[in-house]
C-alpha cells in the first residue's frame, strides 16, 4: 500500500458505444501514487476501453473520472490536451515512432505539446532514452533498432515529461518474450524511481509480475489482488538488464554511420 | 512550465485547481512538424507541388513574357524619342490632294522650340530592279525626294554606305529605305536601280525605322535631283520635325499655320510615336486570356494539394492519435495540417514563380528583349498559393482535428 494520493480514481464509470455496446459497466477503481498496476483480462473485456478513461482519450456515459485530482468531466478538450500532456504518457502496442526520425528527436517530439523549449526538449529526451538504457542510441533511427529498442525509445517518449502516470497498452504485444522483458524491466525501473504505471494486458504471466493485479471482465472488475513483496519476474528479465541490450542485426553499418 | 501540485482536494467535487491551459505551439516547431510531415512522403509532395508549381510559372511566365516586351517596345520609344510631329498634306475642302507650299520646311525650321526638321516629296516615279521588270510591278516602295537632314531628324542610322550629302542630293543616285532594298534585292551601295526611264546609283541603304515605316519603304533622292532628272515639282508632302519634349504640344498647335497660312485646314498633324504607345498598352490584351489558362491550372493544382492532404490525413490517423495522447489540442493538429498544407503550396509556388522566371529569361532573350519580371507578380504569385494553400488545407485540417483519439489510435 505505498500510495497516499490518487492519481487515478473511477467511481461507478460505465461506458456505452452507439448500438448500445457496453464495454464498462460500473467500475471502480483507485492507482495510488507509486502504483504498479496490471491491467488484464481477455479481448473484449474492456481493458482498453478502461484504458482510454484512464488516459482521458474518451469520456464516460456516466460516472466519474478523476486524473491527478482533476474530474475529467469538468474538462474542455483543449483542457484534457493539457492534462495528458503534463500528467500522462502513453506506450502503445505499435511503437508509432516517427520513421526517418533519430531517437533523440522521436523523444524529444513527445515533449512538443508541454511548452519546453527546443533545447532543454533534446536534453530531457537524452536523459530519459539513458534511463531506458539506450543513451548509446541517441543517434538511431527506429529502422536500425530491434523492436524492444523501439518500444523502449516509446517509454523513453512517453517518461521524458516524467508524467506522474504511465499507461502502456499491450506494450510487450508485438514484441519477442526477450525483447518484453527487456522493456518490462525498463517499467519496474521507472516505477521503482516514483512513476506509477498502469499496465493493460491479456498475458496472465505479464499480469502475474506485477505488485497489484487488477482483472477485468464484460466490463466489470472482478478481481483486484495485491503482492506487498515484490512478484518474481518472468524468468526472461532476470537475464536480461535494461542497460545494454544486444545489438540487433545491422548494427555494425549504424555504428560505422555514426 | 507549469507544474501543478495536485495536493489537496483529491476528493473536492468539482476539484479543480490550477487551471489547465495547453502551451502553445512555437511557429518554428510548427514549421518543424509540418516539414517532417511533407518529408515523409517525398515524391506526392513533389507531385502535388508539381501541380500547383504549373499554374504559377504559367501566370509569371504570361505576365514576366508581356511585361518584356512591354518594356522592350518602351525603351524603344524612349530611344526613339516621342518628340517628333509628321506634318502631311491633307487634303482640300473639295476633297483633292492639297500640297504643301515649298517653304514650308524653312517654315517649321523658325519655331522657336523645333530643333530639327526636314522634308520628303513623293513622287510618282517607280523604282525597279532592270528596265525589263513591268512598270506595275512597284513592289509597295515609292520614290521620294528627301533633303539631307532627314536621318538626323529620324535619328536614323545606315546599314550601309552613305546618306545623301550637298554633293550626291544634286546626281542620280538613291538611298534605299530597309524594306525597299530588301525587296530590290540590295543589301549595299554601288548597284543600280532604274527609276523614271534611267539608272540610279545606290548610295547606301538605311537601318530600319521603326517612327517612319514609310521610309523604311522608299527610295529617296535628294531634292536637286529630283527636279532635274524626274520633273519633282518641289512641294513637299511630309514634313517630320523634332521638338523639345515640353513643347510639342505648342508645336503641334502652331504647325497647321505655319506650314500652310493660307489653308491650315488642308494639314494634316500626327505623332507617329503614338503608335507604339498604344502598341505598347495593347500588349495586355492578349495576357488576360493566358492568365485565365494559368489560373485554371493553379486551380487543378490547388485541388491536388487538398486531395493529396485528405489522403495524408486517412493515412496518418495513428499519428494524429499519438499526438493527441501526447497533449495536442484538436487547434494544434489542425495547425499542423494547414500548415502542412500551406508548406506544399508554397513549394510549388516558389518553384512556379522561378520556373515562370527563367521561362520569360528565356523567351526575352531569344526575343531581344529586356526580361521583365514584375514583383507584383511574383508577390501575386506567393500570394495566390498561400490562399490556394489555405483553402485546400481547410478541409482536411478539419478532418483531422475532428478525429477522435482513441478512434485514431485504434485503426489498424
Amino acid at each position: 500500500m505505498n500510495g497516499t494520493k490518487k492519481v487515478v480514481e473511477l467511481v461507478g464509470v460505465t461506458k456505452v458505444y452507439p448500438g448500445d455496446v457496453a464495454a464498462l459497466r460500473g467500475v471502480d477503481l483507485v492507482i495510488g501514487a507509486g502504483d504498479l498496476v496490471a491491467i488484464v483480462g481477455p479481448s473484449g473485456s474492456g481493458k482498453s476501453t478502461l484504458l482510454h478513461m484512464i488516459g482521458t482519450l474518451d469520456r464516460p456515459t456516466s460516472g466519474t473520472v478523476r486524473i491527478a485530482g482533476y474530474e475529467v468531466g469538468d474538462l474542455t478538450d483543449r483542457e484534457l490536451s493539457a492534462l495528458r500532456a503534463r500528467h500522462l504518457g502513453f506506450v502503445f502496442q505499435q511503437f508509432h515512432l516517427a520513421p526517418g526520425t533519430s531517437a533523440l528527436d522521436n523523444v524529444a517530439d513527445g515533449l512538443l505539446y508541454s511548452g519546453t523549449p527546443p533545447k532543454a526538449r533534446r536534453e530531457r529526451a537524452a536523459a530519459a532514452l539513458e534511463r531506458v538504457g539506450l543513451g548509446h542510441r541517441l543517434g538511431h533511427r527506429p529502422h536500425q533498432m530491434s523492436g524492444g529498442e523501439q518500444q523502449r525509445v516509446a517509454v523513453a517518449r512517453a517518461v521524458a515529461g516524467e508524467p506522474p502516470l504511465l499507461l502502456a497498452d499491450e506494450p510487450t504485444g508485438n514484441l519477442d518474450s526477450a525483447a518484453g522483458a527487456e522493456v518490462l524491466a525498463v517499467l519496474r525501473d521507472l516505477n521503482a524511481s516514483g512513476t506509477t504505471i498502469a499496465l493493460i494486458t491479456h498475458d496472465a504471466e505479464i499480469a502475474a509480475w506485477a505488485p497489484r493485479r487488477v482483472g477485468v471482465r464484460d466490463g466489470r472488475i472482478v478481481t483486484d489482488e495485491r503482492t506487498e513483496t515484490a512478484a518474481a519476474t518472468p524468468a526472461t528479465t532476470a537475464a536480461k538488464p535494461a542497460a545494454k541490450p544486444v545489438a540487433g542485426p545491422g548494427a555494425e553499418t549504424v555504428e560505422a554511420a555514426r | 512550465m507549469t507544474k501543478e501540485t495536485p495536493d489537496e482536494s483529491r476528493s473536492g467535487r468539482g476539484g479543480r485547481r490550477t487551471r489547465l491551459t495547453p502551451a502553445r505551439l512555437r511557429p518554428r516547431d510548427v514549421v518543424r512538424v509540418s516539414a517532417g510531415g511533407l518529408r515523409a512522403r517525398p515524391a506526392r509532395v513533389v507531385l502535388s507541388a508539381l501541380g500547383i508549381a504549373i499554374g504559377i510559372a504559367t501566370m509569371v511566365g504570361v505576365v514576366g513574357v508581356s511585361s518584356s516586351s512591354r518594356e522592350d517596345l518602351l525603351r524603344q520609344l524612349d530611344r526613339l524619342g516621342t518628340n517628333m510631329l509628321t506634318v502631311q498634306a491633307g487634303r482640300t475642302l473639295f476633297g483633292e490632294e492639297a500640297k504643301l507650299p515649298v517653304t514650308a520646311p524653312e517654315m517649321v525650321r523658325r519655331i522657336t522650340p523645333v530643333t530639327a526638321a526636314a522634308a520628303t516629296g513623293l513622287m510618282d516615279a517607280t523604282v525597279r530592279r532592270t528596265d525589263r521588270i513591268s512598270e506595275d510591278v512597284t513592289g509597295g516602295i515609292v520614290v521620294q525626294a528627301a533633303d539631307d537632314e532627314l536621318l538626323d531628324t529620324l535619328r536614323g542610322t545606315m546599314a550601309a554606305g552613305a546618306w545623301l550629302n550637298a554633293a550626291t542630293e544634286r546626281y542620280p543616285a538613291v538611298v534605299l529605305g530597309s524594306v525597299a532594298a530588301e525587296r530590290l534585292g540590295v543589301s549595299r551601295p554601288g548597284g543600280q536601280v532604274w527609276i523614271g526611264g534611267r539608272w540610279f546609283t545606290v548610295l547606301g541603304v538605311l537601318a530600319p525605322l521603326p517612327l517612319a515605316p514609310e521610309i523604311e519603304r522608299s527610295a529617296l533622292m535628294g531634292f536637286a535631283a529630283a527636279e532635274q532628272y524626274l520633273g519633282f515639282d518641289g512641294h513637299p508632302t511630309t514634313i517630320y520635325e523634332r521638338s523639345a519634349d515640353e513643347a510639342v504640344e505648342d508645336v503641334r498647335a502652331v504647325l497647321p499655320g505655319t506650314v500652310n497660312p493660307e489653308n491650315p485646314e488642308e494639314v494634316d498633324v500626327s505623332r507617329p510615336s503614338d503608335a507604339l504607345t498604344a502598341k505598347a498598352a495593347a500588349t495586355g490584351a492578349f495576357t488576360e486570356l493566358m492568365l485565365g489558362l494559368g489560373a485554371v491550372a493553379l486551380l487543378v493544382g490547388g485541388v491536388g494539394v487538398a486531395n493529396t492532404m485528405v489522403i495524408s490525413v486517412l493515412e496518418r490517423r495513428k499519428e494524429i492519435g499519438l499526438r493527441r495522447s501526447l497533449g495536442a489540442t484538436r487547434g494544434q493538429v489542425r495547425v499542423q495540417f494547414l500548415a502542412e498544407s500551406l508548406l506544399l503550396s508554397a513549394l510549388g509556388g516558389v518553384v512556379g514563380a522561378a520556373l515562370g522566371a527563367v521561362a520569360t529569361a528565356g523567351y526575352a532573350m531569344s526575343n531581344g528583349w529586356p526580361a521583365v519580371v514584375p514583383p507584383w507578380a511574383v508577390g501575386g504569385a506567393v500570394g495566390a498559393t498561400l490562399v490556394i494553400g489555405t483553402l485546400a488545407g481547410l478541409y482536411p485540417a478539419m478532418r483531422a482535428a475532428r478525429l477522435s483519439p482513441t478512434e485514431a489510435l485504434t485503426t489498424t
